[in-house]
């Protein structure tokens, strides 16, 4: 058997759910197997710890051990292994979206731990700018999501070190935005209308076409003002990292 | 291809960076010669990890220690692993970058643990394509760990010991000499830890690492949760004995202690050192 056939069945016996029949590699075998496994499942509790303490070690280990069996891994580094947890949860628990909600945030937490720098915008550099040729550029670590559950209070109580809610629905559909601030990784609930408005922003990555929306919701006064107030908002909290306008540039790069 | 100029040597004491320490390498002054850190760990975009990093470089010389380049892999390496290792390196000028003797990725597949070799010549043969693909990649010349193993295979042509001093001899890389690991290895196959220190080219050896392992239900693991055990120690006289002056570094994964007693155990490994060279 040359390497590569030596490889690919090596894989195979790693992967298998069942160990191979006895054989004399049989102990040193058993060794990988569970290295791998162990490994893996580690990955996951060290990557949703506010899931695991949500849903309790048994639940937690069934889904983590489900998904090691149908989502071997394929990055170049273990850290991307919770990347597709969300959807072996999806499968396993498919009423549950305060836990598909949960993975959610915690794995956009994680990603945006580690996402591009971005130095934030000065609003000074804003003055020169042709509003109806307006670029909005995001922060590279920004994650956003609707929200039909208390997942996002479930995850600050754990943060809190507070007693975890019971699961609820929300009264009114929302929002969750995830990004990053220098170093610190922020998590926001937005209403449904700044969800939807800012997802709009970040789409057509235009300040006019934010305008257009919400002039279409809120009418020709009320729908620019709440532009601006909204893009403010975003620029002072580092959501929104440069503005352009082809002729006056403030982008940012760090 | 021509082979890179050999890595420098340095004879120092260093420890693994870890995130339960990193209060102490920022804001303290640690008494050693380098750092050591997972290389994929800070492979990343941006953000905290890579800053400490940085930091850190400002006071230590840094190791690049990778887990994840898979070496042995029959199908070659990955273009974009070598990308952002070429990034880090480029940015933190390691002193060394290394990694292990084994693979870990297969087509699409990627284990993430260090899988072993047969040390046959064709699994030699592309050891060394792979190096030295890597080694132009970075620009420089790599160590290679040998690796604890847990079986071995039919039909090997060569002894672990021959196939890493062969491999070294023809890529020019040098070799990152785990005591620990001859010593869990030798255990777990039943060779003599001795032959293979006296199999292994010591002029190709630059760094040591010293770490712990656990007794499990068959065999010796590598866990890296415990100190360095007794006859570790002895084999890593043995070691600096033929070495000479060589970084040493402890690796801690799992428990890890506070960082006064990881000290501790790195003076042990300066005091035999030193006891060796006098």
């Amino acid at each position: 058997m040359n390497l590569l056939a030596l490889q690919h069945d090596f894989r195979n016996r790693l992967t298998a759910a069942a160990p191979p029949a006895a054989s004399p590699a049989s102990p040193g075998l058993a060794v990988y197997r569970n290295n791998y496994r162990v490994q893996l499942v580690g990955c996951l509790e060290q990557t949703f710890p506010c899931l695991r303490a949500f849903v309790g070690d048994d639940v937690f280990r069934q889904a983590a051990a489900a998904h090691v069996a149908r989502h071997p891994p394929h990055a170049w580094t273990l850290d991307a292994y919770g990347e597709r947890f969300g959807d072996t949860l999806a499968h396993l628990y498919p009423d549950n979206p305060d836990v598909h909600e949960l993975a959610w945030i915690e794995w956009a937490m994680n990603t945006a731990f580690v996402a591009p720098d971005a130095a934030p915008l000065d609003p000074a550099t804003l003055a020169s700018v042709d509003w109806d040729r307006a670029t909005l550029a995001f922060a590279p670590s920004l994650r956003l999501a609707p929200l039909a559950t208390n997942a996002a209070d479930i995850w600050s109580a754990q943060q809190e070190g507070r007693a975890l809610p019971e699961a609820a629905m929300l009264s009114a559909p929302g929002g969750v935005l995830v990004w990053r601030r220098g170093f610190t990784v922020r998590l926001r609930v937005l209403d449904e209308a700044t969800h939807d408005a800012l997802a709009h922003a970040r789409k057509h990555g235009r300040f006019d076409a934010l305008c257009a929306l919400l002039v279409a919701q809120l009418g020709e006064e009320a729908g620019p003002a709440q532009a601006g107030a909204l893009l403010a908002d975003w620029i002072g909290g580092d959501i929104v990292v440069a503005v352009t306008d082809g002729a006056s540039s403030t982008l940012t790069i760090p | 291809m021509p082979t890179p100029p050999s890595p420098p040597r340095l004879a120092g004491f260093g420890l693994g960076l870890r995130r339960e320490h990193y209060h102490d390498f920022l804001e303290t002054r640690v008494p050693v010669d380098f750092v050591e850190v997972i290389s994929e760990n800070f492979m990343v975009d941006g953000g905290q990890p890579r800053h400490i990093l940085r930091r850190v470089r400002e006071r230590h010389p840094v190791v690049l220690h990778g887990v994840s380049m898979s070496i042995g892999s029959a199908d070659g390496l990955r273009p974009d692993y070598l990308r952002r290792l070429k990034a880090l390196v480029d940015e933190i000028e390691p002193l060394y970058v290394s990694d292990h003797l084994s693979w870990s990725r297969i087509g699409g597949f990627s284990s993430h643990d260090l899988l072993p070799l047969p040390y046959t010549r064709e699994a030699l043969d592309i050891v060394c394509a792979n190096i030295d693909r890597a080694q132009e990649a970075l620009g420089r010349a790599m160590l290679f760990e040998n690796p604890s193993s847990y079986l071995g295979f039919d039909g090997a042509d060569l002894h672990e010991w021959d196939f890493l001093a062969q491999m070294s001899r023809r890529t020019g890389c040098g070799l990152l000499l785990d005591v620990n690991n001859v010593y869990v290895s030798a255990a777990n196959h039943g060779f003599d830890a001795h032959d293979f220190l006296d199999g292994i080219p010591f002029d190709r050896v630059r760094q040591i690492h010293l770490a712990g392992h656990s007794q499990g239900r068959d065999l010796l693991v590598d866990t890296h949760d415990s100190p360095v055990a007794d006859g570790v120690w002895t084999l890593y006289e043995h070691a600096v004995a033929r070495c000479g002056p060589v970084a040493t570094m402890i690796e801690r994964d799992a428990d890890i202690p506070p960082l006064a007693e990881l000290l501790a155990e790195l003076d042990r490994a300066r005091c035999l050192a030193l006891a060796e060279a006098t």
